[in-house]
Parts: C-alpha cells; structure tokens; sequence
C-alpha cells in the first residue's frame, strides 16, 4: 500500500532527553491514524513535527511524496485540531472558521460558502455570531474542527482533541469525529493517550513507548497479538505468565512449563522449539471460573486455585485467582446461565479454564521482564 | 456570622484621608474670594482667568505632546521588554525583570540627576525632546509590566494556531497577538499619560529654557501668591482627566468575562 505520510528515521532530542528515537513511520491515505501512548512518549512531539511546529534533528518528513521537513507550519498542507481548541478569543465563531480561508486570500463568495458548509458539517449554524467564550467545551471543539478543515488540508491532525471533555460528549464526539471522517474522506492523525478512544476510531493505531513506536496494526491485532509486553498491557489488562516450551505437540500447539503454576497448552502465535522461554498473555475476559473442575478437551487449559479478591464493576466482576505462585484476574459478565451456581466468594475454591487459542504469546521474550510484568491492579 | 465593620470604617478613614485635602482644592477652585480662610461664594471665575493666560495654556500643551509621545514610544518598547522577559529563558531573567522594575521606585532625583549628565555628556540641547526621553525610561517600565501581566496567562497556542492556518510569523502578530494585547498595551500607555503629565523632579532636572511643563510652570507660579486660585482651578481640572483616564485603564485591564 502507498504511503501518504511518512515519517523516515526521525529522531527529536530536547537536550539530553530523546523525545522521538529513529522512528520510521507510514500512513495511508483517507486512513484515521492514532498515535497512542503514554504521557512523554513522543506522540506530540511526532504529530508537531508532522504539522511544522516541531524539526527532527534527523530524519524527514514526507507528504505524498514531498519532503515537508523544512517547510514552516504555514506552507504545509496540513491542519491541526489542538487539545486546548486554541480558539480565537476576539473573534466571532464564523470568523474563526474563516481565518485560514482569509490568509489563503479566497474569493469572499467562496469564503462564505465555505465557511456555511462547515457550520453545516458541525451543526453550529445557531451559533455562528457567538465568541468562542460563549460556547461549551463540545462547541468549541466542533469550530476548532470546522476550522480546521475549512481549509481542505491533505491530513488533519488531532491533538487529543477530546481530552478535555466528560466521558459522555466525549463518546459522542467521538462517533461524530468517525462521520466527519467518513464525510470528507481525508487522514486523520489522532494523537491521544486513551486506548478506548483510539480503538474506536482507528484504522490502524501505532503504540508508542518512549520515543520509540512498539506496534503498528489494525486495533483488533494490537488487542488480540500483542507483539511487547508494553503493548498488551497498556491495551486494556492482561495477565502474563512466564514459561518455557518443553514439548512440541505439532505445528500449531505446544506444551509450556509456567514455574510453580503446571504445565499448559499454547498456541503457537509464533514458531518455538523445545527449551525456549517465552511470556504469555491471558487477557482476563478469556478466563472462566467455575466451582466445579470444568471438562477439557486437549487443547484447553484448567487450573485450580483459590479467589483472593472480587470486584463487582455492574456489567462485570473480576476475581483474582490465587494459583500455586501466580495471581490471575478473571473477568465474567453476568449472564442468567452462568449465574445459575452461585456467583464465587472471596476465598472459595475455583477453576479457570481457557483454551490455548486464548493466550498469546508475546512476540519479543526479554530476560528482564522475567517475573516482572505485573497484574491488572485491582483497582 | 455577620462581617465584621473594621475593614468598612478603616476604608472610609483612608478615602477621608486621601480626598479630603483634595476636595478641599476643588471647592476652593469655585470660590469667588482670591482666600481659602474665606468663602466668596460659588464661582468659575478663576476657571475664566485659566484660560486667559497663554503660558499655562502652551505648558499645557508642552505636556500633552511630551506625555503623547512618551506614551507612545513606551507602549512599543514596554511591549518588546515585556515580551523579552515572559518569552526567552534564561537565567538572568530574574536580573532582568528587577532592572526593568526598578525605575518605578528609583528616587526621582537620582534618574533626572543621571539624565541631565548623560545628556550634557553628549552635548545634547535640552528640550521638549530630552524631557520625552527621560519621561519614556519610567513610563516603559509601566506599559512592560502591565503587558507582561497579560502575557502571563495568553495562551500562546493561537499564535500556533494561526501559523498552522496558514499565517506567516508576522501576520499572525498582526491579526492574533497584537489584538489580544491591545487592551494591556493600550492600560499601559494610559497609566504612562498620567505619570508623564504630572511628573515634576527629572522633568525639572532635563528640561530647557522655555520649555515649561504645567507642573513646572506650577511651581514657578505658586511663589506668587495672586496665581494660586488659577492653580486650584488648574489643578481640578487635571484631577477630572486623571480620573477619567484611570478608570479607562481599569476597564481594559479587567479580564474579560468567561462563563463557565
């Protein structure tokens, strides 16, 4: 596939700290893009290089084929939504809209259709004579979209431009942001920290990690295949186990020793031979619990242990399941037939079960991680 | 819990304090006798004799043009100084802020003793032209703080904004910064009007042969004892401006209104 935005080699350093470290980058176009991660991992510092505020030290940018590194922010064909909105305070909200459409010395007819059909695109046509200051937060960040896209930018970026808002508009700004996408069919580059956010609403989403990109993919292969620790547990919570292959069943299962633990049946997500180690991750709406030992088939897993903790979260409870060495959190939905048993109690005996197509192993085994990649907190 | 009256009585003393001399003053300017111990009844008479007499008249002008001009050339540079300090890190910032502050309280015989010699060292005429400059090293320090204080909460992301809408560095100034600031710097050059046209000692100190100020030519006239009701009525009149311009100082440097 084409690359539209590339990021090559790309590398910013703010004194001794590197914001963004060698990053190779390609994004498609008409794609929603989302660089997601924690606080200081660079995805800022990528999207401002990528709009002009910010030059790497090394590396370039590349729109559909043109090097924009050296350019100013004002000649690339790119706009930004800011987290902030960034707003014009003095001006009216149609004049916002038409701030860039001025610049750009548009004919006035032209300016004023444009500007109409955004307020149309962002239903704020009642509100078009109001200052910035008059609006909500949601109407804000509607005019900071309208005006941005006024302007038909070949990529518009999005700087955590829900960040700001209660969870409920945020939802709704989000599938509202999903149709104006699909409406004007441009790239959206969307940076944001909330992995919710950036599941729904990308084609693909690049994890980022300390100025380094862990996974690019689709959101169901960062969920479902994990390729670092990081990643599996940043997207949502996992468990991991960490084990060591000692029987090769075939091509597709193998057997795995977990330390104090037993002995499991995985899948192969990846090719292992016999004596190597490898982490696992158990994502805990895969477990089941049971009172009763479950029957398996061979390539299920049943383990027996004892719940330490359960917390009841209204659509679902989790439990933490004590087994032999390890801690495992389980998630169960409330449906009526597995609710026939009584639900388990804080120290019953129970048994998960899964089946080895439910783990996933890790892509990278790293020493260091050994027994150090934690649970999901109880909290 | 009712609040307690002490703030309330306290405010009023000081107000008393303050106004009382003043308002003295103004009732006097409209007293038909030439003698405060005495009351001649209401009267602008003196107001009538002020503008008969074309000295004060041309040392009102004189401190018009000096205080308009010094006004101006502060707002541009307090604005650059202002920017300077709230934009560049370094760590002599600290350093820096103090020296641009400290002309506010500098005795004001020091600043106009330092001038004179500056301007006689470089074998300057004194005029109305000195006495612009040295009243522009106090005023600048005014317009740079009450700038600054608006810098201190602007939201430097419109500037960005407007760059990535397609303004260049210098149209962004124009259409984004500068409006913004308007209100600060234009609080600030008010504020400078009104210390310029009632300074007296580094006016004194820098200014030529005939070019009186209406607070020198003040001073030279109230030695004679007969000029002192025109100096009331004078004197009313520059309160009247003063307060006019201060309260439009004050409403321009009140944030504006957000609701929530």
């Amino acid at each position: 596939m084409a690359s539209y935005l590339r990021f090559e080699n790309v590398t910013r350093r703010f004194g001794s700290f590197t914001a963004v470290n060698n990053v190779t980058l390609d994004i498609e176009h008409g794609e929603t893009f989302s660089l997601l991660g924690p606080s200081g991992c660079g995805k800022t510092t990528l999207l401002r290089m990528a709009a002009g505020f910010d030059k790497p030290d090394e590396g370039r940018v590349l729109l559909d084929g043109k090097d924009i590194t050296p350019l100013p922010p004002e000649q690339r064909p790119v706009n930004t939504v800011f987290q902030s909105y960034a707003l014009f305070p003095h001006l009216s909200i149609r004049d916002n809209i038409a701030f860039g459409p001025k610049i750009a010395k548009w004919a006035p007819e032209k300016i004023s259709r444009g500007v109409d059909e955004m307020l149309e695109l962002v239903d704020l046509k009642a509100h078009a004579d109001k200052k910035p200051s008059q609006l909500s937060g949601g109407q804000k960040q509607r005019v900071a979209l309208a005006r941005a896209l006024v302007n038909k930018p070949k990529v518009l970026l999005l700087d955590e431009p829900l960040a700001a808002l209660d969870l409920k508009l945020r939802q709704r700004l989000l599938v509202e942001l999903d149709a104006i996408h699909d409406e004007v069919g441009i790239t959206f580059i969307y940076v944001t920290h909330d992995q919710g956010e950036a599941m729904s609403i990308s084609d693909r989403i690049a994890v980022m990690n300390k100025g380094v990109i862990e996974q690019v993919g689709p959101p169901v292969q960062i969920y479902e295949a994990p390729r670092t620790s990081f990643v599996a547990a940043f997207i949502g919570d996992t468990n991991f186990l960490d084990g060591k292959i000692i029987d090769c069943i075939d091509s597709r299962f193998s057997r795995c020793e977990v330390k104090g633990f037993g002995s499991i049946v995985i899948d192969n997500d990846k090719p292992v031979s016999k004596g190597d180690r490898v982490h696992l991750s158990l994502r805990p709406e895969k477990l089941i619990v049971s009172r009763e030992q479950p029957t398996t088939k061979e390539t299920d897993n049943a383990i027996a242990g004892k719940v330490e903790d359960v917390i009841y979260y209204g659509s679902h409870t989790r439990y933490w399941v004590r087994c032999g060495d390890w801690k495992l959190c389980a998630e169960m939905q409330h449906r009526q037939y597995q609710l026939d048993e009584t639900p388990p109690k804080w120290g019953d005996q129970v048994w998960l079960k899964w089946h080895a197509n439910d783990g996933f192993l890790l892509e990278q085994y790293r020493e260091e991680d050994e027994g150090m990649l934690t649970l999901p907190d109880a909290v | 819990m009712r609040p307690s009256k002490v703030p309330l009585i306290t405010l009023i003393l000081v107000l008393v304090f303050f106004y009382l001399p003043i308002g003295f003053l103004v009732m006097n300017s409209f007293n038909k006798s030439r003698y405060a111990s005495n009351w001649g009844g209401f009267s602008t008479y003196w107001y009538e004799r002020l503008w008969e007499r074309t000295d004060i008249l041309a040392a009102l002008g004189n401190s018009v043009k000096i205080a308009t001009m010094a006004s101006l050339l502060s707002m541009v540079l307090g604005t650059a100084a202002a920017f300077a300090l709230e934009r560049y890190k370094s760590k002599l910032q600290d350093a820096h802020r103090l020296l641009v502050t400290v002309p506010l309280v500098l005795p004001d015989i020091l600043m106009g003793m330092s001038l004179l010699l500056l301007f006689v060292s470089f074998g300057a005429q004194l005029s109305l032209y000195t006495i612009t400059i040295a009243h522009v090293t106090f005023c600048l320090s005014y317009v740079a703080l009450v700038v600054q204080a608006r810098l201190q909460d602007f939201d430097f992301n419109v500037v960005e904004a407007a760059r990535d809408l397609g303004a260049t560095k210098t149209q962004a100034f124009i259409k984004v910064t500068l409006p913004l600031l308007a209100p600060g710097i234009f609080a600030g050059g008010l504020l400078a009007f009104t210390l310029s046209i009632d300074d007296y000692v580094i006016t004194y100190f820098v200014k030529g042969p005939g070019s009186d100020t209406l607070p020198t030519l003040v001073y030279s006239m109230i030695k004679k004892s007969k000029d002192l009701p025109v100096i009331n009525a004078l004197s009313s009149l520059m309160l009247l401006v003063t307060f006019a311009v201060v309260a439009v100082s004050q409403r321009l440097t009140r944030p504006p209104a957000t609701p929530s």
